[in-house]
């Protein structure tokens, strides 16, 4: 599995080496983007595999309401507990999708919405624990336009 | 006033995990789609959901224009006592909407 | 798109004395939707068309016009009036010589009842009212059938589905008695029927008609899509909820 989020900014020096030179961005700009998001959320830790299951439909239906469910084994003891969920994508003009806050309280670190999806792409769910560990699951779907609408 | 529902148990036991759904009303205007005249429409979302269990916070989500439209969000919580859980959303104008449910907990 | 609409339309031609589909094949465009569309249906509390019904719900009592006068004022409880109203829907309404939906009987009970002005159509009040009565009927079979009265309508209708048009040159009948269950570009072909109206449509983002759907369709094979009203949209209506006699009412439906 790719651990994309975990390696050195090659991809950033390349933007910037390539906004320099008065190129337009690599196609890869909005990947970019996601990676930078999580770097800034986790900083220099690494994000292990394991503990967080991403559920969402492998072929969506339609783009515009995508349900989502994000499930992490945790005993949500007072000293074993998710703290945090957030989730990123791929393809969207911006990276960032939702931000939970779990603590004790919550009994069961399982959260579901409904998300926004532009395009095929990868969507990525990282939790951070109260021992400060970060762990991910990502999926990739792929998004089909409905029949006969306005647009 | 937006448009809510609201899912949860009206009594629980002492401890007892319980889920709760929530749907509202609104747009999540993204803030990229083009009007009729070639403008973009405004980002207008909700940003900010809170629930509170008597007073003391016990979930958060900070949401973005990914956010499908008619907010649904499903999470968890424990049962601990009777009394008040409070909902509030939050709008890019800082406006907040807050709605309330009773519980009794044996 | 068009080598997939040339290979429909052949096998179309082909199969041209097809027609109608069989009463026993006849299924809810809920069990052409994904597992996850269906979820969003069968679960009132998560549905986003049930806002549209609470809100509905608000609606029904509220005092309007200058009468003065809600829905409850004359129909009461709607759980007992209002069921088994939106299966009867279109009707034909003397007064006017032809058929009135229901988005057209809520307007006419403002207008001659409430002394309110009509509500737009597609306009959030208008959909909220149709969806909280066609909710009352959930899981009731549709019962529309054609009369003297209707006749004339039905036959427009069903002329009208049968019609190809627009640039694509597609009529309804092609792909939805011919073609459903097979694939439009990513999209499954369901069969077209009005089981489930006003419905939110994920694409859509909201609740809508079942006009605002037929225009979809038009703009779908480059049509020019009918004027909300327009008697071609009632026809049309009138000749689907007829073909779908028998079928159960899902309002709030999900659709893609």
């Amino acid at each position: 599995m790719d651990e994309r989020w975990s390696e050195r900014p090659t991809r950033r020096l390349v933007l910037l080496a390539a906004a320099g030179l008065g190129l337009p961005p690599p196609a890869e700009a909005s990947t970019a983007a996601m990676d930078q998001a999580i770097h800034a959320l986790v900083g220099e830790s690494t994000v292990k595999r394991g503990k967080v299951k991403l559920d969402l439909p492998p072929i969506v239906e339609n783009g515009n309401t995508v349900p989502l469910t994000v499930t992490i084994d945790s005993p949500m003891s007072q000293t074993d507990h998710v703290t945090g969920i957030h989730i990123f994508n791929e393809k969207n003009p911006q990276p960032y999708v939702a931000a939970f806050e779990l603590g004790p309280r919550t009994g069961r670190a399982v959260v579901s919405t409904r998300i926004r999806l532009a395009d095929s792409q990868q969507v990525v769910a990282i939790a951070r624990l109260s021992d400060g560990s970060f762990w991910s699951d990502s999926a990739d779907v792929i998004v089909t336009l409905a029949a006969c609408a306005e647009g | 006033m937006a448009r809510v529902l609201i899912n949860l148990p009206a009594e629980a036991k002492r401890g007892e995990i319980i889920e709760i759904k929530t749907l509202i009303a609104h747009p999540m205007e993204t803030g990229y789609r083009l009007g009729p005249t070639g403008v973009t429409i405004p980002r207008d979302i909700i940003n900010r959901f809170v629930c509170t269990y008597n007073g003391e916070e016990v979930f958060r989500a900070e949401l973005f224009p990914a956010i499908a439209a008619n907010p649904f969000i499903a999470f968890f919580t424990v049962a601990t006592e009777s009394g008040e859980i409070a909902f509030s959303w939050t709008d890019d104008h800082g406006e907040t909407q807050t709605e309330v449910r009773q519980i009794t907990v044996e | 798109m068009r080598v997939l609409v040339v290979a429909v339309i052949a096998a179309a031609t082909a199969a041209a004395a097809a027609g109608e589909i069989a009463p026993a094949d006849r299924r809810s465009g809920y069990d052409f939707a994904g597992p996850e569309t269906r979820a969003m249906q069968d679960d009132d509390t998560a549905n986003p068309g049930m806002l549209g019904v609470l809100q509905g719900e608000t609606l029904w009592t509220a005092k309007t016009g200058a009468a003065e006068r809600s829905c409850a004022d004359c129909h009461g409880d709607p759980r007992t009036s209002m069921t088994g109203v939106a299966v009867r829907y279109p009707v034909f309404e003397p007064r006017l010589a032809r058929p009135l939906d229901l988005e057209g009987r809520i307007n006419r009970c403002r207008t001659e009842h409430q002394d309110a002005e009509p509500l737009a159509a597609e306009s959030e009040d208008l959909l909220a009212l149709t969806a909280f009565v066609a909710y009352q009927s959930r899981g009731l079979p549709i019962v529309v059938q054609g009369n003297a009265e209707l006749q004339p309508f039905l036959d427009l209708g069903n002329e009208l589905f049968h019609r190809r048009q627009g640039q694509l040159n597609l009529s309804c009948s092609q792909c939805h008695d011919d073609n459903w269950g097979k694939r439009l570009a990513g999209a499954v072909i369901p069969q077209a029927h009005p089981t489930a109206y006003p419905v939110y449509r994920l694409e859509w983002q909201s609740l809508g008609s079942l006009q605002r759907r037929l225009r979809n369709c038009m703009i779908g094979v480059r049509a020019e899509p009918y004027e909300y009203g327009a008697p071609e949209a009632i026809a049309l209506e009138l000749y689907l909820m007829v073909r779908a006699r028998g079928m159960l009412i899902e309002t709030p439906g999900v659709r893609p």
